[in-house]
């Protein structure tokens, strides 16, 4: 059996899987439950400042985007903060955490940009004996409308600053979480760790309109007949977040601070895919809001059986190992060329192939008689579509022309050695360096 | 009413009312919004779909799927019309497991085709419950054409024929329009008056008069019609029906499976309608089948359907044969019958097994009798008088192209007429397309 306990920046957790700080984990109920269940850790839904509690909707804080059999892909979600007294949760969280000692709790905070702000929560914060704090500089409704949430992240000085003031005053592990509302998120990452960050999470919801009722021309979720934009999150993102958790894994500023990956983590694989990105943890919410706490046994056993099966003792052992492989597309090898092969055996005769080779690519695939669709290599860029359009799983593979063939389509022998654009004769910039 | 499956003889009300009621209930419901939204979602888009070319209407079938996906079922359905306007029958009524969902390639990936009839019938009953008929009618040209047969084929020619703006009279034999869907399909295919409902939905068109109790060669004949009408159309279908010819056949209750069913969809109390304890149908097609679970459902206690060749050339198909097999009814191959044994009434029928040699089908010496108490000859139908001057093939009409006769001015379809299988689906083709060829043709002359 893998290991699967984590040390991520001095956060002590049986498992790599939290409860991202989302509605899940509002109170000590849903939290007890998630523990019970076998979750590592959770970041309790944010806290705002002392005072009147924040105040939500009270008509539909979610839009769905669904796939087949109404499978939920996305969905976004206009709620707030905790609308609970601070007190009530910093209560709770410190009876769970007593009772939970093992597991891992962190505390969510959103308070004003304001250094008393932060400077008079934060003492209250530790007194949970919780095991850190994340700052959410990443919700990109509502409360962005006061000058919080995404729009503390969007401003890479104002996250340094924060960031800054917490490490001054608390000793507990500081994790930023990242909005990624923004053109490029290794500017608020380098700002987090100029700031003394202890590690960032990312990413937070994206902002979006999930659909239009087109009988009401409202937005959904639809409030009284108008709607807002939510934060987009499950499945969905999951893509986004991974490039933008490679992003900052392979800056060369930001390499090596520790991240906890969040974004359509649904199964053991999605999460495996974040550690080998460069993750330390990883955070869930969506699909646990979709199908309940129960999935983490799926999570925990398939991560285990993987890590098993490839020989990782442990998830440290996981993180960051496809980071090497993720480079700048100036640095593919040109050399490297292939064709696509259709196993005439498994092929059913579809031809989605066809008319998507047809249509929209390189016309490299033809029809014989008898619906028997066959690879053009004289046409064929090797572009991939077809294999993504066809139904049958390993029917087109890509295979790769052995060096010394010619290329059909260029009539240019293959080369075996690597590379790539920065010396390929049509750049001019490689002209410019000889 | 005390009778049981057990009663002896040809006698009603062997089930009671709630029996017979769940025993004709809709053989495959209709899907709702949710099951035909996953139904549609395994539609794969095609191109050069097999199912559209497996389709004698050549419905544009990915289409109309990823309409319904879309939830767009009313375009859907007008998807289908267009190329079928009988497409809510077709859909309760086509073997598609031998032609669209055969040629799914899901049906070819994982042997479990897009349930394609079922959509069909969901995207056709959505518009039509919204009491919708999605076509106008062209300006009227001043041609006038008979439709003679308002079975499937004379409905489709008419309908199109109307859609191009010329005025149709569209005759029946019967006391209502429809032919075989309203007088020779099992009940459970077609429930709930359907095929009436679709013959007053299709003549929203406009510009089609019907005209019933008129029968070619008595009320009507070809010559009137020809100096009366632009253009004649026939699918008068195949009225006659085929005898054993065999010893004893005059015995009472011996009877065409046709008339049976005819007379069990007309029933308007089915506990009402005869049947026997121990009933044989001699016969392997569609026809047979109906008749045969139909006297299962009403409660016949054994029910035999005897076919003279072999299972696999049964023109019912795998899918009737199972349905048969699983209402309980018994399928024998490879025997003919010899001899109907009875008094004034049937009591049995013997049987001699077959055999398959170079000179055809012979009777071997090795019989058997099955007791029986009603007989249903379901060994085909074929065409009932030919009008003057039309040339034959084989035992139907000859046709060239779409649909047209020997005789100038007089076009063919559906069963009656050479080509095609005997398919409500080919009918609605062959209909359609010889509407075409006259609209073509009155249109050419009219210039």
């Amino acid at each position: 059996m893998a290991d699967l306990s984590t040390n991520f920046v001095g956060i002590k957790s049986p498992n790599p899987f939290w409860l991202a700080s989302a509605p899940p984990t509002d109170k000590e109920y849903n939290v007890r439950r998630a523990f019970e269940a076998g979750w590592g850790g959770v970041v309790w839904k944010t806290l705002g400042e002392e005072g009147p509690p924040i105040v939500n909707v009270n008509g539909p804080r979610y839009g769905v985007i669904h796939g087949a059999d109404r499978r939920v892909l996305g969905i976004n979600n206009i709620e707030l903060i905790t609308d609970r007294p601070l007190q009530t949760n910093l209560d709770e969280m410190a009876r769970v955490k007593r009772d939970f000692p093992d597991r891992a709790l962190i505390a969510s905070i959103m308070v004003p940009c304001e250094e008393h702000a932060w400077k008079a929560i934060l003492p209250r914060v530790e007194d949970t004996g919780c095991d850190g704090i994340e700052l959410n500089f990443g919700c990109p409704h509502g409360m962005s409308e006061r000058g919080m949430g995404s729009a503390v992240g969007q401003v890479p000085e104002y996250i340094q600053m924060v960031a800054e003031w917490c490490k001054a005053y608390t000793y507990l592990p500081v994790i930023v979480k990242l909005t990624p509302n923004i053109t490029d998120i290794r500017y608020p990452a380098r700002a987090a760790k100029r700031g003394g960050a202890d590690a960032v999470s990312l990413i937070n919801t994206i902002s979006s309109i999930t659909s239009v009722n087109l009988d009401t021309m409202s937005p959904e979720p639809s409030i009284d007949g108008k709607g807002s934009h939510g934060g987009y999150c499950g499945p969905a993102v999951k893509p986004i977040a991974l490039n933008m958790v490679a992003e900052i894994a392979r800056d060369d500023e930001t390499r090596g601070l520790p991240i906890s990956g969040i974004g359509g983590v649904t199964t053991w694989r999605d999460a495996a895919e974040f550690l080998s990105l460069g993750a330390g943890s990883v955070q869930v919410c969506t699909a646990a809001m979709v199908y309940g706490f129960g999935i983490i046994k799926e999570m925990t056993a398939g991560l285990s059986d993987w890590m098993d099966e490839k020989g990782y003792t442990s998830v440290s052992k996981v993180t960051g190992r496809a980071v090497p492989n993720v480079t700048d597309w100036q640095y593919l090898n040109l050399n490297f060329v292939t064709k696509a092969r259709i196993d005439q055996d498994l092929c059913i005769k579809c031809g989605r192939c066809y008319a998507a080779c047809e249509d929209t690519s390189h016309q490299a695939i033809a029809i014989n008689p008898g619906r028997v669709f066959e690879v053009k290599d004289d046409e064929c860029v090797a572009c991939n579509l077809c294999i993504d359009v066809c139904p049958v799983e390993d029917c087109i593979t890509m295979e790769r022309l052995a060096p010394g063939t010619v290329d059909p389509r260029t009539g240019r022998r293959v080369e075996a050695n690597y590379a790539n654009w920065t010396t390929h004769p049509n750049n001019p910039m490689s002209k410019a360096a000889e | 009413m005390s009778n049981t499956p057990r009663t002896p003889g040809v006698v009603p009300g062997r089930l009671d009312r709630d029996a017979l009621s769940l025993n004709f209930g809709d053989l495959h419901p209709p899907l709702d919004d949710h099951e035909a939204m996953v139904a549609a979602d395994r539609c794969y888009f095609c191109f050069d779909a097999p199912c559209v070319t497996a389709c004698p209407t050549s419905i544009d079938i990915p289409l109309f799927i990823r309409q319904i996906q879309a939830d767009n079922p009313g375009g859907a359905a007008k998807t289908i019309f267009e190329a079928n306007i009988l497409g809510g029958m077709c859909a309760r009524v086509c073997p598609t497991e031998q032609l669209c969902e055969e040629a799914c390639v899901r049906e070819a990936a994982e042997g479990r085709p897009v349930q394609i009839g079922r959509l069909q019938r969901y995207a056709t009953d959505t518009l039509m419950a919204a009491g919708v008929h999605p076509f106008t009618r062209a300006a009227p040209t001043g041609k006038r054409i008979a439709v003679v047969g308002a079975g499937p084929a004379g409905l489709a020619c008419a309908h199109r024929l109307a859609l191009h703006g010329h005025d149709v009279v569209m005759f029946d034999a019967k006391e209502k329009p429809g032919g075989l869907n309203e007088y020779g399909i099992a009940s459970y295919k077609t429930v709930e008056g359907f095929a009436q409902a679709e013959v007053e939905w299709l003549m929203q068109i406009g510009g089609i008069e019907l005209r019933t109790g008129q029968r070619l060669g008595h009320e009507l004949t070809l010559d009137d019609l020809r100096g009366e009408y632009d253009a004649v159309f026939l699918g008068v279908g195949l009225a006659g029906v085929n005898a054993l010819r065999t010893e004893g056949e005059e015995h009472a209750h011996v009877r065409d499976a046709v008339d049976f069913i005819g007379e069990l969809r007309q029933s308007p109390d089915l506990t009402r309608m005869a049947v026997g304890r121990d009933v044989v149908v001699i016969g392997g097609g569609m026809t047979a089948v109906d008749a045969a679970v139909q006297s299962k459902l009403l409660g016949a206690e054994s029910v035999t359907l005897v076919y003279r060749r072999g299972r696999e050339a049964m023109s019912a198909s795998s899918f009737e044969q199972d349905l048969a097999a699983s209402k309980g009814v018994r399928i024998i191959s490879g025997a003919a019958p010899v001899r109907l044994i009875g008094d004034a009434h049937v009591a049995g029928v013997e049987f001699a097994y077959t055999q398959d040699g170079p000179d055809g089908l012979r009777l071997s010496d090795e019989t058997f009798t099955l007791k029986a108490d009603q007989v249903l000859k379901a060994i085909g139908q074929h065409l009932d008088g030919v009008p003057g001057g039309l040339d034959l093939e084989g035992l139907k009409i000859a046709v060239q192209g779409p649909g047209r006769t020997s005789v100038p001015g007089v076009w063919a379809g559906g069963d009656c007429a050479r080509g095609g299988d005997d398919l409500t689906v080919t009918a609605v083709k062959e209909g359609r397309d010889a509407a075409e060829d006259i609209h073509a043709l009155l249109s050419r002359a009219g210039r």
